[in-house]
C-alpha cells in the first residue's frame, strides 16, 4: 500500500483520508495508520503548497548558487551543507556531482538581500571556495507542476 | 430533380446524443460526464516523436498497410499483452482509428442478407456499419444480471443460418462490462459450431481493473476466425491522432487492404511515427493512466452505493453504467432533467440501443476534483426525486 499510498498523495496532498481510502480500495482506518507511521519515519517530510508568487504581486527574489567547498575530515560534505542549510533563506540544499559540489537554493525579497547573504553569510564559510550566484527570472515548472498555463477542458462534452 | 441520396444512408439515424450535446454546449456551469474519450492530453515523448517526425519533413504517405516500424510494434505489443501472434508483413494493418477498423471489416466480409450479431448496449457504429455494409444487423440484448457479459444461450438464441459475423465489444463502452477468459470459453463452443467469424474490438483492452484484458483471437481454433480490432485512442490518449490497427488472418487483411488502399490511402503519417514511441516506450504512461482511471471507478461505485443507486461493478473501459429504473423515468427523461435541474450531462443509456433503457453512461475520464462535484450534483437531484 505505502507505494501506492505515496504516488498519489506526492500530486495529492490535500486528499481527505475517507476519500484517499475510497480511491485506493484499503480500509480508511488502515491508511490513517500509514499516513502517521510514514511521518514518524521522516518518509513524508512535509506537505507543501506551490504558489504563484509573481500572481500576489510580492516582490521575490529566488536564487540558485552553485557553491564550492573543501569538504571536512571525517564528515565529508554533511557538515557544511548543514551550516547553510540552517539559514531559513536557504530552501533547498544539494549534494552535486560535476564542476561544484552544492547547489542551494535562496529566497529573499530583493536582489540586494540575496547578494548580501552570498557575499555576508555564505561566502565567509571557511570552507566555501567559491560561489555563482545564478538569479531566477521565470519560474516555469515547480514540484512537478506548470506555473504558468492553467488548462481548460477543451474536448467536446458529448461523444459516444 | 432526382433523389441524389442512396436509399440506405437516409435510414441511418444520427447518433442519439446530439440533442444533449446542443444543450449542455449552450449552458454556462454544467458539468458533463459525457465525454468518451481520456482527459490525459498525450504523453509528451509520444507528441514529441511526432513534432520531431515533422521536423525531419516525414510529411509523406507510408505505404497503405502502415509503417513497417510501427506493424512490427503492434506485433511485439500483442504479443507480449495478449499472446497473440500476428505477423506485421500480412497480417496487420493500420487504420485512421478503429473506427475505420470496424467499417472496412464490415465490408470486406459481408454479402446482402448475412447476419451482424451486434451484442448491446455496445457502441453506436457498429449497427450503422452492418447496414451500410449491406449486413443485416441482428442486436443481443445484453442483461444486466450477467453484468453486460455475453452468454452462449444468447448467441444461441439469435443465430440463423444466415449469421456470418459476432462483433464481440469488451471492454465495453457503454457499460464497462469485461469477458473474462471463463467468459469468453463459454462462447467460444458455439462460434465454431456455427461457423461464425468475430469481430473483437479491444480498443480498451488496456483498461482493465480486474485481472489482464484476455483476447478471444488466444482461444484455441479462434485465432482464424477473428479480426482484432485496437488503437491507441484509449490506452495511450491518442484520440485526435486518429490511429487504430487491426490484426488478423491474412485471407481477410488482404482484403480490407484493398479498401483501405482506395479510400484512405493509409492513416497519417506522423501519428503513425508518434504511435511507435507509444509502443516501445509508453507502458508505464499507460499503467499511470490506468491506476488513475481506477481510483475514479471506485469513488464513483462509492458514491452510488452512499446514495442508493444501483449499479454492477465494471471493470474496463473509463464507464459506469448505474440504473434508475427505480425512478420511474426513462433515460432520457432522467438525462434531460438532471440536466436542467443540476446542470449535470450524462448519456442516456438508449443512446447504445434500446436496451440501455434505464440506465445511464457515466464516464470517468474526469479529474476526481469533477467527479465529486459531479456527484454531488447527481445526488442532490437523486434524493429530490425521492422526496
Amino acid at each position: 500500500m505505502r507505494e501506492k499510498l505515496l504516488t498519489f498523495i506526492e500530486k495529492n496532498s490535500r486528499i481527505d483520508v475517507r476519500e484517499l481510502a475510497i480511491v485506493l480500495g484499503v480500509d480508511e482506518a488502515a491508511v490513517v495508520r500509514e499516513l502517521e507511521k510514514m511521518e514518524e519515519e521522516h518518509v513524508i517530510c512535509g506537505y507543501h503548497t506551490i504558489i504563484d508568487w509573481d500572481k500576489v504581486g510580492l516582490e521575490k527574489v529566488t536564487a540558485m548558487i552553485e557553491v564550492r567547498v573543501t569538504p571536512q575530515r571525517g564528515m565529508g560534505f554533511d557538515k557544511v551543507a548543514e551550516r547553510i542549510y540552517n539559514y531559513p533563506e536557504v530552501t533547498s540544499v544539494y549534494l552535486i556531482s560535476g564542476g561544484f559540489d552544492l547547489m542551494v537554493t535562496i529566497e529573499g525579497k530583493t536582489l540586494r538581500e540575496v547578494s548580501q547573504f552570498v557575499s555576508d553569510k555564505l561566502s565567509t564559510l571557511d570552507t566555501v571556495l567559491s560561489t555563482k550566484t545564478n538569479f531566477i527570472l521565470k519560474k516555469y515548472k515547480d514540484h512537478g507542476t506548470v506555473i504558468a498555463e492553467q488548462r481548460k477542458d477543451e474536448r467536446i462534452q458529448m461523444i459516444p | 430533380m432526382r433523389d441524389p441520396l442512396n436509399k440506405t444512408i437516409v435510414t441511418i439515424q444520427p447518433s442519439g446524443i446530439r440533442k444533449f450535446f446542443d444543450i449542455v454546449s449552450e449552458m454556462k456551469d454544467a458539468i458533463s460526464l459525457g465525454v468518451g474519450e481520456p482527459d490525459f492530453d498525450t504523453p509528451w515523448h509520444i507528441r514529441d516523436e511526432g513534432i520531431y517526425s515533422l521536423e525531419k519533413g516525414r510529411t509523406h504517405y507510408t505505404s497503405n498497410a502502415g509503417l513497417k516500424e510501427l506493424k512490427i510494434e503492434i506485433q511485439r505489443f500483442q504479443e507480449r499483452r495478449y499472446g497473440l501472434a500476428y505477423d506485421h508483413r500480412d497480417q496487420i494493418m493500420v487504420t485512421v482509428g478503429g473506427s475505420e477498423a470496424i467499417d472496412i471489416a464490415m465490408r470486406a466480409m459481408l454479402d446482402p442478407g448475412d447476419e451482424v450479431l451486434i451484442p448491446q448496449p455496445s457502441y453506436v457504429s457498429y449497427l450503422p456499419c452492418a447496414v451500410l455494409a449491406g449486413g443485416t444487423p441482428v442486436v443481443i440484448e445484453l442483461q444486466e444480471k450477467n453484468q453486460f457479459r455475453l452468454t452462449a444461450e444468447e448467441i444461441e438464441t439469435a443465430v440463423t443460418p444466415r449469421t456470418k459475423l459476432l462483433v464481440l465489444p469488451y471492454p465495453n463502452n457503454p457499460t464497462g462490462a469485461v469477458m473474462e477468459r471463463s467468459d469468453l470459453e463459454k462462447i467460444v463452443k458455439v462460434i465454431i459450431e456455427h461457423d461464425l467469424f468475430v469481430i473483437s474490438d479491444e480498443i480498451y483492452s488496456e483498461l482493465t481493473y480486474l485481472d489482464g484484458h484476455v483476447s478471444i483471437a488466444s482461444l484455441p481454433g479462434m485465432w482464424e476466425r477473428t479480426l482484432v480490432i485496437n488503437g491507441f485512442s484509449k490506452s495511450h490518449a491518442m484520440t485526435g491522432w486518429r490511429l487504430g490497427y487491426v490484426c488478423g488472418p491474412e485471407r481477410i487483411i488482404t482484403q480490407m487492404l484493398k479498401i483501405h488502399q482506395y479510400a484512405i490511402m493509409c492513416a497519417p503519417t506522423t501519428s503513425q511515427y508518434a504511435a511507435v514511441a507509444a509502443l516501445r516506450d509508453g507502458d508505464e504512461d499507460v499503467a499511470a493512466m490506468r491506476a488513475e482511471y481506477d481510483g475514479r471507478r471506485r469513488y464513483l461505485m462509492h458514491r452510488f452505493k452512499e446514495m442508493g443507486l444501483s449499479c454492477f461493478e465494471p471493470f474496463g473501459a473509463f464507464y459506469v453504467f448505474p440504473c434508475i429504473k427505480e425512478f420511474g423515468m426513462t433515460s432520457e427523461e432522467f438525462a434531460t432533467q438532471l440536466l436542467k435541474a443540476q446542470k449535470l450531462a450524462v448519456v442516456p443509456g438508449t443512446a447504445f440501443g434500446d436496451c440501455g433503457e434505464g440506465f445511464l453512461r457515466i464516464s470517468y475520464a474526469y479529474s476526481l476534483e469533477s467527479l465529486k462535484k459531479a456527484m454531488d450534483r447527481l445526488e442532490a437531484f437523486v434524493k429530490e426525486l425521492r422526496k
